[in-house]
């Protein structure tokens, strides 16, 4: 079992360090941060950008297995190498993921609970009104690009300001700079900003969820086994919810697993779209900033996380699913 | 009638809407149930027993219409509310499903699920419903039941599963009980220990219950009446020995003429019925059974016959039969004393059948032979010799197969190794069929799967047709596969369903390079010597019946004109009166073609009637083997004397003579089977031997040997003594 | 009837002989939303196809005397700031969306489907190298990877952009299709076609995959959607489709700040976008239901 656990932690333990690898070396040949430099007026002497991309191990002068060694070699400490701004890696990481969690945390967690809700609601009443209502959302919003959805929210946030005369919705950052965020005001303002894009995460979670949990429902709606509780004496409603509901999240595992691992991740286009911070900005700015080591970090960060999801899946399926615990 | 009855069921109808058009699942079924007594229904798939009891518990899908009526103790059932009918379900009816795999919900323990079923209608702790379901799982004779009720289903073999149902309905101690196929699923030696543990059941809690089968052996020995169900009605009601002995019915006189008897000696060919049951959407007019039956007349297209009592029933040999006294402690043992007060047995119009000429029959005294006709033997395509003196077409010496044994679904590894075949030995010799017969996990069918693979076995040699596949190259086994084909079990799923029959006959042909002119001729000749049109080459599978499309594998199989064919089980999903003429086609070309089968079965009945030589296996070897006579008349094994003991026979009387014997437990895992003689853990004459006998058993296996005096009948037992038990 | 060569009369009932794709098609027709659907997809890919040849504008055409006009006169969904006509970067933005969708998904679901099958039906050393390559691909992060190749297919076609979408979309599929191979290969007309000697290729083109067309089919159209939104996405942060070319993507990307003072240049082709989408999402939901033998057919 020992040896089993460890060939397994291995195993994803290469598939992590190849795809770093994989991305460090497309990003250090494909991205140009001299072009960073050379675009300021004046340039500056090509001595002193040659200088500071050494400095970065951005050099594209130096060969790029020599760059990998320095970058793989610090990686090794621990250290992930600096920014193009010159900034940590590490620190620029372990500052974002806690912004992208609180931006993501709480849209997932009431998205998450209200789409299984709504979904096992919908399943129950099937081709009543409230299903078909269902059924119709989920599929328009799943049928909206996340960004549309943005400007949608931001937009209507805007209106409902102006409506009111007063500004009761922030449509940028996660809070208004200079406030102290433990006190009442502060907390009450960063709830302010954070209204609108929670309701934009949760609405595409609700219609995620309700979907998947509608179709897990209904796969589990003409199982012998609901058949045999409604024989015991079991009403109708009464087994659909103790042992269709219960059998119905087996599936949807994956999903939480996924979702909850991926917290840190962020959301990239709400945080773009609200001037959030977190991960899912650092993703985009670290390509157009030509940020080679940003780039390698991203993917080490997030190909763990989705190795986390991966093993997290696993669980949340062995504490479902009682025929899978070994 | 001496008795008010319990459940009263009158003129039910079941239709759901679907593509094709409203399928009329049931038409009309009535029927009563008295306190205390075992009434079998019995029908084909389709013939709507099964709907019928689901319509009375209000359990099908809501698009399902429902008219008519059922009355429990005068109490309707149809059309009152979910919220009422969960007040009787559980409590007054309950109900034992089919499958009982997905019949529990896998996620909660099995004693959760009983105590669930108490805690519905009783206001008691849940402490106390909790010791109820282990005193319930004790009943239905569960090991250990306070450790297994925290199990889980899947922890449970069928068996064990079914027992579990078991417990679950009788939980509240119901009125009446519904047992939906109980022991379709199952194995025949289960079968007999679940058909046990429902009698006691039935004498505890003094239920009713209504049992539903398309097995007509199973209900000649446990019900007191039966109604046989076609084309969603009732077509004949009576008591158990009317209705088997003097069926007025032809659909019933057809079905029990078809079946093969495992008791049976002398081999007759079985008189199938042809055609199959009509679709429920487009009923033929008049009487349902007519484009099938023999005996139709103008009248028969005219109209529906109605069920009626026979006239003139009840006559002085008929009274005799019926008032046969029961065998003390006989299967019907409850049934006497519930009905104790009065003469018991019904009053003469309890006999009815719904067919124009039941009279006729009755007076004539019709027989099946009488109406439907049994195709004569074929004659031999040329005269075997003596069986020593024909070649031998497939041989198997030592044949070991072993699986890696795996474990987790999420963390899947190794954990050790099963040999599902360990050590099997058996030949065919020219024109003879062996029957290889085992229950599920004997490894029956892991040994035809390395016979057709054609590999080097792990250990031990494949011979086909003198060939050792051991130094076969890729060409040689090519080339072997034209004399070695295969038919399998389900005929749905053996076929591509995306293929026309033209199609699928053609790819066996192409494949070993027939030429195009040829292959079409080539389908035609096939479809013929199966018994099916020409003209069918461009259907579809789906267009054609079970038995249809079982005759459409059995010419694919033989397309490349083989010398052996192996059959996996190539009945067992058939309906019963389809069987016999799949039975006889398959008869008729062994003779014709001069085959040799080797004919893998559980259905015991079916095997005495075709095969010649019989080999039996159990956990992966073959613990008794000779001619069929010999085997089945004269077993010296004890693991094949409780498996024909436990093979329900048709005919009620000797069901009640039969004493039968009820193996302990369920087969031991293969990965660690018992040291010695692998069937002494259950073995019923194990407890009656001397200790240093036991010892042996413990300790050595008993290899296969002669030792009834027979030559060619062998045994694997050190103690074997023959006994009859059909 | 005694005759042993008698024949088995008639097969069963009146449904005979009608094929299952035909079965499938007549459900699917059957579905109302469905066939609005797919008569969305179908005007929407004409109108964009045709509009060079209905509109007075073309998308590189700038209009001197009209910036930012609203919707009217001879531009439909008014103009930019540039003077470029919305209506005909719109149905521009929409022939390459439909085009990337369409082409992509194609690839993505072959791909699933061949590698899906191969690994399911070989095993060994076959399945242990797919399975490798797909867990690595999930593990690599699909937007990052683009973003970073995205300069270099700038001034190349767009068709290398397709390709990479492809690449990262077909995994999942795999999987699934691996898993039903592993079913499908214990069958037994499989075993049937094996045991006649059937090479293994053969098997998987003419029995497996066949069989999971419904599966396939469904995924494609599904693909098509997840194509089209995975091109917005990208094109959004300007990863995507590169100018000069323009895509519903880039032209959402572009015009999102508008949304508020200059609506026509963001919701005409916001708008249309959610419109295709959901219409290929309808198709796609119909086609489920049709291939699937337990809905009861109530659209």
């Amino acid at each position: 079992m020992a040896g089993f656990l460890l060939r397994r932690l291995l195993y994803l333990v290469c598939l992590v360090v190849i795809a770093t690898s994989a991305s460090y070396f497309l990003a250090a040949t494909q991205l140009n941060p001299r072009a960073r430099y050379e675009g300021r007026n004046p340039p500056p002497p090509s001595a002193v950008v040659d200088a500071t991309l050494d400095q970065l191990n951005m050099n594209d002068k130096v060969p790029v297995l020599t760059r990998y060694q320095r970058w793989a070699g610090d990686l090794l400490r621990g250290n992930l190498g600096r920014t193009i701004d010159n900034q940590p890696v590490n620190d620029e990481i372990g500052r974002r993921m806690w912004v992208s969690l609180r931006l993501v945390l709480i849209g997932a967690l009431v998205g998450t609970f209200l789409g299984v809700a709504a979904g096992a609601y919908g399943a129950v009443t099937q081709y009543q009104l409230s299903d078909r209502l269902l059924t119709v959302f989920s599929f328009v919003t799943l049928s909206i690009p996340a960004v549309v959805l943005g400007v949608l929210f931001k937009n209507a946030g805007i209106g409902i300001n102006n409506l009111l005369g007063f500004r009761l919705l922030y449509t940028t950052g996660e809070m208004t700079p200079g406030l102290d965020p433990w006190t009442v005001t502060g907390l009450l303002n960063r709830t302010a900003h954070l209204v609108l894009p929670s309701l934009v995460l949760i609405v595409i979670a609700v219609a995620f969820y309700g979907r998947y949990q509608r179709n897990a429902m209904l796969d589990v709606l003409g199982s012998d086994f609901l058949r045999t509780a409604r024989a015991k004496g079991l009403s109708r409603t009464r087994a659909l919810i103790k042992h269709g509901l219960r059998t119905a999240l087996i599936p949807m595992a994956t999903f939480f697993a996924y979702e909850f691992a991926l917290l840190f991740v962020g959301a990239t286009f709400t945080e773009r779209l609200f001037g959030w911070h977190g991960m899912g900005e650092y993703f985009v700015n670290s390509v157009t900033k030509n940020d080679v080591n940003s780039v390698a970090g991203v993917t080490l960060f997030v190909g763990v996380l989705v190795l986390i999801a991966g093993f997290l899946s696993d669980l949340a399926y062995a504490a479902l699913d009682p025929r899978v615990r070994v | 009638m001496p008795q008010e009855p319990l459940l009263s069921v009158s003129n039910l109808s079941v239709s759901f809407r679907s593509e094709s058009g409203l399928v009329r699942a049931v038409r009309g079924v009535s029927y009563d149930v008295r306190p205390g007594e075992l009434l079998g229904i019995v029908g084909e798939s389709g013939s709507g027993k099964s709907v019928s009891s689901l319509a009375i518990m209000n359990l099908l899908p809501g698009h399902a219409q429902v008219s008519g009526s059922a009355r429990l103790n005068g109490q309707e059932l149809i059309g009152r509310s979910d919220e009422e009918l969960s007040a009787i379900r559980g409590k007054q009816i309950a109900m034992v499903f089919q499958d009982p795999l997905s019949a529990l919900t896998p996620v909660y323990t099995v004693g959760e699920q009983i105590a669930e079923a108490v805690l519905v209608h009783e206001q008691v702790s849940k402490a106390a419903a909790k010791d109820r379901a282990v005193q319930l799982l004790e009943l239905v004779g569960i090991p250990n039941a306070t450790q297994r009720a925290s199990a889980f289903p899947h922890e449970f073999s069928g068996g064990m599963r079914q027992r579990v149902m078991i417990a679950m309905a009788i939980a509240n101690a119901p009125a009446l009980i519904i047992a939906d196929e109980p022991t379709t699923a199952l194995d025949v030696t289960i079968q007999a220990q679940i058909l046990d543990v429902l009698q006691t059941a039935r004498k505890v809690t003094g239920a009713a219950i209504v049992l539903i089968t398309h097995d007509l052996g199973v209900i000649a020995g446990v019900a007191d009446r039966v109604a046989v169900m076609y084309a969603g009605t009732i077509v004949e009601t009576g008591t158990v020995d009317e209705l088997f002995y003097t069926p007025r019915m032809p659909y019933t006189l057809g079905l029990l003429g078809s079946i093969p008897r495992a008791d049976a000696g002398a081999r007759q060919p079985l008189t199938p019925i042809e055609g199959t049951p009509p679709s429920m959407v487009a009923l033929p007019s008049g009487c349902p059974f007519r484009p099938r039956c023999p005996m139709r007349q103008d009248v028969c297209a005219e109209r529906e016959p109605e069920l009626l009592p026979i006239e003139g029933d009840g006559g002085p040999d008929a009274r005799s039969v019926r008032l046969q006294p029961d065998p003390p402690g006989g299967p019907e043992g409850p049934q006497l004393q519930a009905g104790a007060t009065n003469d018991q047995r019904p009053t003469t119009n309890d006999h009815r059948a719904s067919c124009h000429f039941r009279d006729d029959i009755e007076r004539r005294g019709l027989t099946s032979r009488d109406i439907f006709v049994a195709p004569a033997p074929t004659e031999l395509a040329r005269v075997l010799g003596a069986r020593e003196t024909r070649p031998t077409m497939l041989a198997v010496r030592d044949l070991v197969k072993a699986y890696p044994l795996m474990k987790g679904a999420v963390l899947r590894r190794k954990v050790g190794e099963v040999r599902a075949v360990d050590g099997v030995s058996f030949d065919i010799r020219e024109g003879e069929t062996l029957g290889l017969v085992g229950e599920s996990g004997c490894g029956k069918t892991t040994t035809i799967m390395e016979i057709l693979n054609l590999e080097k076995p792990l250990s031990g040699s494949i011979q086909v047709l003198g060939k050792d596949t051991a130094s076969m190259t890729r060409a040689d086994r090519f080339a072997i596969r034209r004399d070695l084909q295969v038919v399998f079990q389900d005929p749905m799923a053996s076929l591509d369903p995306r293929l026309p029959i033209g199609d699928i006959l053609a790819e066996p042909l192409r494949a070993h390079g027939v030429p195009d002119a040829q292959v079409s001729r080539r389908i035609r000749e096939l479809l013929q010597l199966v018994g099916l049109q020409p003209e069918h080459v461009n259907r579809y599978p789906q267009a054609f019946s079970g038995g249809q499309r079982q005759r459409v594998g059995i010419a694919r199989a033989l397309a490349l004109e083989p010398k052996v064919l192996v059959l996996d089980e190539p009945v067992s999903a058939l309906d019963v009166s389809v069987r016999a003429g799949v039975i006889n086609l398959l008869e008729r070309l062994r003779a014709q073609l001069g085959l040799s089968y080797l004919f893998v079965a559980h259905d015991l009945a079916v095997v005495r009637h075709i095969a010649d030589r019989i080999a039996v296996m159990y956990l992966g070897r073959i613990i008794e083997t000779g001619t069929v006579d010999e085997v089945f008349d004269a077993p010296a094994h004890p693991y094949t004397q409780a498996l024909l003991s436990a093979i329900p026979l048709p005919d009620p009387r000797k069901e009640r003579q039969r004493v039968r014997i009820v193996l302990k437990g369920d087969l031991p895992s293969p990965a660690n089977p018992p040291s010695g003689c692998r069937f002494r853990t259950r073995c019923q004459t194990f407890g009656a031997l001397t200790e240093a006998q036991r010892q042996t058993c413990i300790n050595e296996p008993p290899a296969l040997a002669p030792r009834t005096g027979s030559a060619d009948h062998l045994d694997a037992c050190h103690w074997a003594t023959v006994e009859t038990v059909l | 009837m005694a005759n042993t060569a008698s024949t088995v009369p008639g097969a069963a009932g009146p449904e005979e002989a009608s094929s299952r794709l035909q079965l499938v098609w007549r459900r699917f027709l059957r579905q109302r939303l469905a066939l609005f659907g797919l008569a969305i997809v179908v005007l929407l890919f004409a109108v964009a196809y045709l509009s060079p040849y209905i509109s007075l504008w073309q998308y590189t055409q700038l209009d001197f005397n009209a910036f930012l006009e609203p919707p009217g006169g001879s531009h439909w969904f008014g103009t930019t700031q540039n003077g470029f006509d919305v209506f005909a970067l719109t149905m521009r933005g929409m022939q390459k969306s439909l085009v990337i969708g369409l082409l992509g998904a194609l690839m993505a679901t072959a791909l699933a489907a061949t590698i899906g099958a191969f690994a399911g039906y070989f095993g060994g050393v076959v399945n242990t190298a797919l399975l490798t390559v797909i867990d690595l691909l999930m593990v690599l992060p699909a937007f990052l990877i683009i973003a970073i190749l995205s300069p270099s297919f700038r001034g190349h076609t767009w068709l290398i952009f397709v390709v990479l979408l492809a690449a990262f979309q077909w995994m999942v599929t795999a999987r699934i299709v691996r898993g039903m191979t592993l079913s499908l290969r214990e069958r037994e007309f499989v075993q049937a076609a094996r045991f006649m000697g059937v090479p293994g290729w053969r098997i998987i083109f003419r029995h497996i995959l066949p069989n999971m067309a419904s599966l396939l089919i469904i995924d494609a159209t599904i693909n098509v959607s997840s194509l089209i939104l995975a091109e917005v996405g990208l094109s959004f942060f300007g990863f995507g489709v590169q100018p000069p070319d323009v895509s519903l993507g880039t032209l959402i990307g572009d015009y999102a700040g508008a949304a508020l003072t200059f609506p026509w240049e963001f919701y005409f082709p916001a708008g249309l976008l959610v419109v295709l989408v959901l219409a290929i999402n309808l198709v796609g939901d119909g086609l489920r239901d049709a291939f699937d033998p337990n809905t009861q057919g109530r659209a």
